[in-house]
């Protein structure tokens, strides 16, 4: 059914229908059903066309549309390859999750402003998916923007002093980032090739082999430029984005947004700055080793948080680091490595999320301390948590086991022992501060009575297990998707 | 027949027109008259463009006197440009005025005001489009003075605007008189005015009288870094700008720093040319301080509470750009100062023009009575969106064509400062851009409006022009490529002058 439309359509409807439900939802102030049906009728449609996408590109297609051209060698274009085409499935694919998530825990809440939380989604997945399908540097960086304006909104929903101060850190970073450091690499790259177009096997072989120096310089400003990647020191904000509501900080800051930023430098890794240059430079050794020490240092940080979202937000931190690691590794194992984890670990943190989303909504708990002996009232979510726990740890039959696998590959393969090393220390150590949560919900006696504690809503608990489901599910499916994603790695 | 005189045109048109607007019955017609007259020029100076761009520059001999014992107009391709932009800005800003001075100009003075503002039109038409150096002179004052009345104008609203205008008008004249000193020592050494002939004997008179050559070199720099408020050269525009009349800042803010820096172009490179030994220094100099001028107007910008002071420094700040393009020396560097100056002149003045229509409605332009801004005036708001984004050059705006065209000529070029660190630098400062619109932003979008405040509607006249102006600066982010080759084209000429001194590549 998906091969009915042609997928250059499929492109600009994915954006446009996004947009049209905007225009919707913000007529329908006034009647919350209404407006939530056309949120979720807009994802699914949405949903067609990336699918349509994803299938057409999985068939050999490379779709590519042009929408305007400013410069010569300057324009707005999109051009889909398996990478992209997987993250905008995924994209497209949890917003409706988190729609229904979103109803179940706005509404739990009674929050205000439910229109514009709405409204600010529909605005932010053309982004993402404008980032996805980016036919070149010029338009990733656009929508890169984008997507950092729109969901601003989101991160300051509240409104409050703290929303605001978050918001600012938020902003601050990373569009001082994406300003400072990336613009820079984009117009360098242009300066020296006098394109900005992404190409299988890159477009900086030259540069690489006459200017070693000046290569790495650029990847670095590409590697630290991307800050929705969150390698360290640029990773402040997004622990500050955890002011948000959790559906934002749910699908955002474990999908949308910081995959975005992991996308973009495995994208550039590959289509750019070319992998086998990539392996060979000294920049690359450099960034590998900042991203492996992140991976540690995050986990350390997060062992030491109480809030459960802040937690959370360390370990995205830590667990971003995995990507930037394998895009820089750039073996063919890593750049698989860092392709499956990017769908991995959006379904197993996207579950945590939701689950402390549902905890917070049923008991207004936020810290983990007081969550002891929650487990006997709602084993739902708790149960559901485990499981994407598990995930993210590397504990088969859960998706985050292949990721991990092939980084480890990636790692023996380049006779790096000590990557290994950090690899194993970073799984322990996700033991140690992502299940003790769950265990004690379950073990410990609670602190308080747990009378008239119930079980979240379902709205919030059956999407935290539609992707728990999901990452036993993936598990099994991972050999097809490590085919599917074969041809960024033809020739390594 | 009359398109054989079409160089001096709209230069005159204005000139003529401006008694005539005192004449007639009130400020309105007197409005209405100087619209047209400014729609005239326009559409002449458009026709001068499209000549100058397929048969290359313009001569024009005025009353039949060959040059150099007559006065000699010239004007070559990026002339043409800074005349229509010119032009352009006079023939949306005018119909503004006709709405905004209403509040803010004594009814009794309208019409003089009109006046004032073709004298000064005309005055900056004839900077460009003369070829004598001491016409440039006269035209400048002509300019000059017809703006210190306007920014006088401003104290029904502002008694500052008095003192702004004086502080203007003292330093001015400073400016003006290095200018005359320096001219009149070249042409002591030159015995001629005419631009093309005191460059081709000023390079004789260098061996003879190499003293007295360079310090006229160094006085007229002096003097017209005066003018187009260099750093740190610049104290009398913040005020200036702050306290006009809305429509004269907009106009002042679009034309009278980018016809100065016109008139920089023509010395530096037609009058002077590269083999001058002197030009390096200059270049050096305005590189130093296009970079401090950058850093230091956007610093600034970023404590003011006042949005036209915010808006005002960040100009300082982006005529460093243009000097930095300048600096460069290349074609691709001084093509880039072109297209900065046209893209600069049209977000500038989008977002003056919003400010006026703020100051209309709420009677403020302080940053607090911006508060909610979003929900009160959404058209403005947007508009100001739009001219923010220009002004910190995110791509689909013009500003982003701008930085873009300047980074790539820093990266092409060679200089003393390795290119990469004047590209860090041109992106710091971009980040401070952000940092000083975003205040804005962030007032008028997640601030809650001010209890009780009115905001009056925003008549048409002023509405039109101000959202045209924000989708010129959308229409020239996207389709940037006309501009982009002409200016490239202009800076080719201004650069070989036709003169074989030619310009690094």
């Amino acid at each position: 059914m998906f091969e009915l439309l042609p997928a250059e359509f499929a492109i600009i409807a994915s954006m446009v229908v996004p947009l049209f439900g905007f225009v919707l939802v913000t007529l329908l102030d006034g009647s919350p059903n209404i407006r939530e049906s056309v949120s979720i009728t807009t994802g699914v449609i949405t949903l067609f066309f990336t699918l349509t996408i994803f299938t057409a590109v999985g068939a050999g297609e490379r779709p590519s549309v042009e929408i305007v051209q400013m410069l010569p060698g300057l324009s707005i274009a999109f051009k889909v390859e398996p990478l992209g085409a997987l993250f905008g499935l995924i994209a497209s694919g949890l917003w409706i999750v988190n729609t229904f998530y979103s109803i179940g825990y706005m509404r739990g809440h009674g929050a205000h402003g439910q229109t514009r939380f709405y409204m600010a989604f529909c605005v932010a997945i053309p982004a993402a998916l404008g980032i996805a399908y980016s036919g070149n540097l010029l338009t990733f960086f656009l929508f890169y923007e984008a997507l950092t304006l729109s969901t601003f909104s989101l991160v300051t929903h509240e409104r409050d002093d703290a929303a605001k101060a978050g918001g600012r850190i938020y902003l601050g970073i990373l569009m001082g980032t994406s300003i400072g450091l990336l613009l820079p690499g984009v117009v360098w790259v242009y300066a020296l090739t006098g394109t900005t177009d992404f190409v299988a096997g890159g477009i900086m072989g030259e540069v690489f082999a006459n200017m070693p120096l000046i290569f790495s310089i650029i990847l670095a400003l590409f590697a630290w430029g991307t800050a929705k990647a969150a390698l360290m020191p640029f990773h402040p904000w997004l622990p500050n984005a955890m002011v948000a509501p959790t559906p934002v900080s749910a699908f955002l800051h474990a999908v949308a947004v910081v995959k975005a930023g992991v996308f973009g430098v495995l994208k550039v890794s590959v289509y750019t700055f070319g992998a086998a240059n990539v392996a060979e430079s000294g920049a690359g050794d450099v960034i590998t080793y900042v991203a492996a020490a992140s991976i540690l240092i995050a986990s350390l940080i997060a062992m030491t948080e109480d809030n459960l979202k802040a937690r959370l937000a360390y370990s995205t931190v830590s667990q971003l680091s995995y990507i930037t690691l394998g895009a820089m590794l750039a073996t063919k194992y890593g750049i698989l490595g860092g392709g499956t984890q990017i769908a991995a670990h959006a379904l197993g943190k996207m579950t945590l999320f939701m689950c402390a989303g549902a905890v917070a909504t049923a008991t207004h708990k936020k810290y983990i301390s007081q969550m002891r002996g929650l487990g006997q009232a709602m084993p739902f979510t708790f149960i559901a948590y485990i499981i994407g726990a598990c995930s993210i740890i590397g504990i088969p039959p859960m998706a985050g086991t292949w990721p991990k696998f092939l980084l480890m590959m990636s790692s023996v393969e380049t006779g790096d022992l000590i990557l290994i090393g950090v690899l194993i220390l970073s799984s322990l150590l996700n033991i140690v501060y992502l299940l003790p949560p769950a265990v004690r919900a379950f073990m410990d006696n609670p602190k308080e009575p747990v009378e008239g504690i119930q079980e979240a809503p379902a709205f919030c608990v059956v999407p935290a297990w539609f992707t728990a489901i999901g990452t036993i599910v993936l598990f099994f499916l991972m050999g097809d998707l490590i085919q599917y994603l074969q041809p960024l790695v033809e020739g390594l | 027949m009359l398109m054989d005189d079409l160089p001096v045109l709209p230069v005159l048109l204005p000139l003529i027109a401006a008694p005539i607007a005192v004449l007639l019955p009130n400020g309105r017609a007197a409005g209405a008259w100087a619209t047209l007259i400014a729609w005239l020029s326009f559409y002449l100076a458009m026709q001068l463009t499209s000549i100058v761009a397929t048969a290359g520059t313009v001569e024009y001999a005025m009353g039949g006197w060959a040059s150099p014992l007559g006065i000699l107009y010239r004007v070559d391709l990026a002339g043409a440009i800074v005349m229509t932009l010119v032009a352009g800005m006079a023939s949306v800003t005018f119909p503004y005025a006709m709405s905004s001075s209403a509040a803010e100009i004594v009814p009794s003075q309208s019409k003089a005001f009109f006046a004032m503002f073709l004298i000064c039109f005309s005055g900056l038409m004839g900077v460009v489009a003369t070829g004598d150096a001491f016409n440039v002179f006269v035209f400048l004052e002509i300019s000059s003075l017809s703006t210190y009345t306007l920014v006088a104008l401003g104290a029904k609203r502002d008694r500052r605007a008095l003192t702004a205008a004086f502080n203007y008008l003292v330093l001015g004249t400073i400016g003006a008189t290095f200018f005359v000193i320096g001219l009149g020592l070249l042409y002591q050494v030159t015995g001629t005015l005419n631009m093309i002939d005191i460059h081709e004997k000023v390079q004789a008179a260098e061996e003879d009288y190499g003293r007295v050559v360079r310090a006229g070199y160094a006085f007229i720099m002096t003097g017209l870094a005066l003018k187009l408020a260099m750093f740190p050269l610049h104290r009398w525009l913040p005020n200036a700008y702050t306290f006009a009349p809305s429509s004269v800042t907009a106009f002042l803010a679009s034309t009278s720093t980018k016809v100065a820096i016109y008139a920089m172009l023509r010395f530096l490179f037609t009058v002077f040319g590269f083999s001058f030994g002197f030009a390096d220094v200059a270049l050096a100099v305005f590189l130093i301080l296009g970079l401090v001028g950058m850093f230091s107007g956007s610093l600034i910008a970023i404590f003011r509470r006042d949005v036209k002071m915010i808006l005002a420094y960040s100009s300082v700040a982006q005529i460093g750009y243009m000097l930095l393009g300048i600096s460069f020396a290349t074609v691709d560097g001084v093509g880039a100062a072109l297209v900065h100056v046209v893209n600069h002149a049209v977000m500038k003045a989008t977002l003056f023009l919003a400010v006026g229509a703020v100051f209309f409605s709420l009677g403020s332009h302080r940053l607090s009575a911006y508060k909610g801004l979003g929900k009160t005036m959404p058209v403005t708001t947007a508009v100001i969106i739009v001219g923010g984004l220009s002004l910190i050059g995110v791509p689909l705006t013009n500003g982003f064509i701008s930085k873009w065209a300047l980074v790539g000529a820093a990266y092409d070029s060679v200089l003393a400062v390795p290119s990469l660190a004047i590209v860090l630098m041109i992106v710091a400062s971009s980040l401070l851009a952000v940092a000083y619109v975003g205040r804005i932003v962030w007032a008028m979008l997640l601030e809650d409006p001010v209890p009780g405040v009115q905001a009056k509607p925003v008549p048409a006249l002023m509405m039109v022009p101000m959202v045209l102006m924000a989708l010129l600066c959308l229409y020239l982010g996207v389709n940037a490529d006309g501009l982009v080759d002409l200016c490239r084209q202009a800076a080719e000429v201004l650069l070989d002058s036709g003169l074989g001194y030619g310009g690094v590549r």
